[in-house]
């Protein structure tokens, strides 16, 4: 079956609708199907779908993301009810220990990402990967940094990278490679995304999985879950009324 | 002795500058060295085969072995000849005639 793939992390200007469209196109070109745009969590549903139509235009299929930034355990679980039915994926960046154990083992965080240059706050360790594990949370890698960076950092960052995807593949914790790309300049292909991924140990189908099974999974999953018939895993709604 | 592989990729440069071939090919082995070191690119055995300034289209030559190293070192092109850049690989053979048949 041939491969579709998404990049779960498009920084766009959403009040410019044309750089947007532009953007998408260009996604759609280098042979993206869905992409996801990190949203404020005041953004209204409006806003969401014109977004969401503008895509359409570009050919794209287009999922809601939300980036939470918490400051505590309690701060992670109030934002995460006040949001969880307005996006449909939620990333949380991981500044403290406290924060990343609560992400990793709450099943309504999608993504778990980490300080890229502050080393001694990535948390993605063993404990954190068996939460994960658990809590269907999925690790994000950001490629922009990669192609950024140079010199010690990136080596420091390809060393720290390579020894949390061993520790996501040994406990199976899916790993979402994203751009992380605000220009045109800084997306690449799938393909290109996953060869990235061998620079910090990913095979070839582990790497094609991190820009394509993975993220869809995570989006399936999550529509699924915020469809109106929704009961819970494994139960849905069929038919309603006195004949059933 | 055995025969070395070779691989053929087809690449695209996306930059608003019109870089030379000369420029273009010293991107890449800037980027496979940064990645990779001196001993690391010496095993590409990278070369440039075809350089279309106005498309901006490429064909360069790699050993098999080293493929995914070049790729990975391709991707993380940022600039060329002091313009920001991209390059992406539109086809890899291991024939020059199949990867032109490729790219038609």
């Amino acid at each position: 079956m041939k491969r579709v793939f998404a990049d779960l992390h498009l920084r766009l200007n959403v009040k410019d609708v044309a750089a947007t469209l532009r953007m998408a196109s260009k996604a759609g070109a280098l042979g993206y199907s869905l992409v996801g745009v990190p949203l404020a969590p005041e953004t209204r549903a409006e806003e969401v779908e014109r977004l969401r139509t503008v895509c359409r235009e570009a050919g794209m299929d287009f999922v809601s993301r939300v980036d939470l930034r918490p400051r505590s355990q309690t701060d992670l679980t109030r934002q995460l009810r006040r949001l969880r039915r307005k996006f449909e994926v939620i990333c949380v960046s991981c500044e403290s220990k406290e924060v990343a154990r609560q992400a990793a083992k709450d099943r309504r965080v999608d993504l778990l990402s980490f300080p890229l240059l502050d080393f001694r706050r990535r948390f993605f360790d063993r404990a954190e990967a068996e939460l994960a594990r658990n809590g269907l949370a999925a690790l994000e890698v950001g490629i922009k940094p990669l192609l950024a960076l140079e010199g010690p950092a990136r080596v420091r960052l390809l060393s720290y990278l390579r020894r949390e995807t061993a520790i996501a593949k040994n406990y199976g914790v899916p790993v979402v490679i994203s751009s992380g790309a605000s220009q045109e300049l800084l997306l690449r292909k799938p393909r290109e995304m996953a060869a990235l991924g061998f620079l910090f140990g990913l095979d070839e189908v582990s790497g094609l999985d991190s820009v394509s099974r993975s993220p869809f999974a995570l989006v399936k999953r999550n529509r699924e879950k915020l469809d109106a018939r929704f009961v819970a895993p494994g139960i849905r709604v069929v038919k309603e009324g006195r004949d059933c | 002795m055995k025969r070395v592989k070779r691989r053929y990729l087809a690449l695209k440069l996306d930059s608003d500058g019109l870089p030379t071939g000369k420029e273009f090919i010293d991107a890449v082995w800037s980027a496979v060295t940064k990645l990779y070191g001196e001993h690391g690119a010496s095993l590409t055995s990278l070369s440039l085969i075809n350089y279309d300034g106005e498309k901006k289209t490429a064909v360069i030559r790699t050993s098999l072995a080293t493929l995914n190293m070049v790729r990975a070192s391709i991707a993380t092109i940022t600039s060329v000849a002091d313009k920001e850049a991209a390059v992406h690989i539109t086809a890899v053979s291991g024939t020059i005639k199949a990867l032109n048949k490729k790219t038609q």
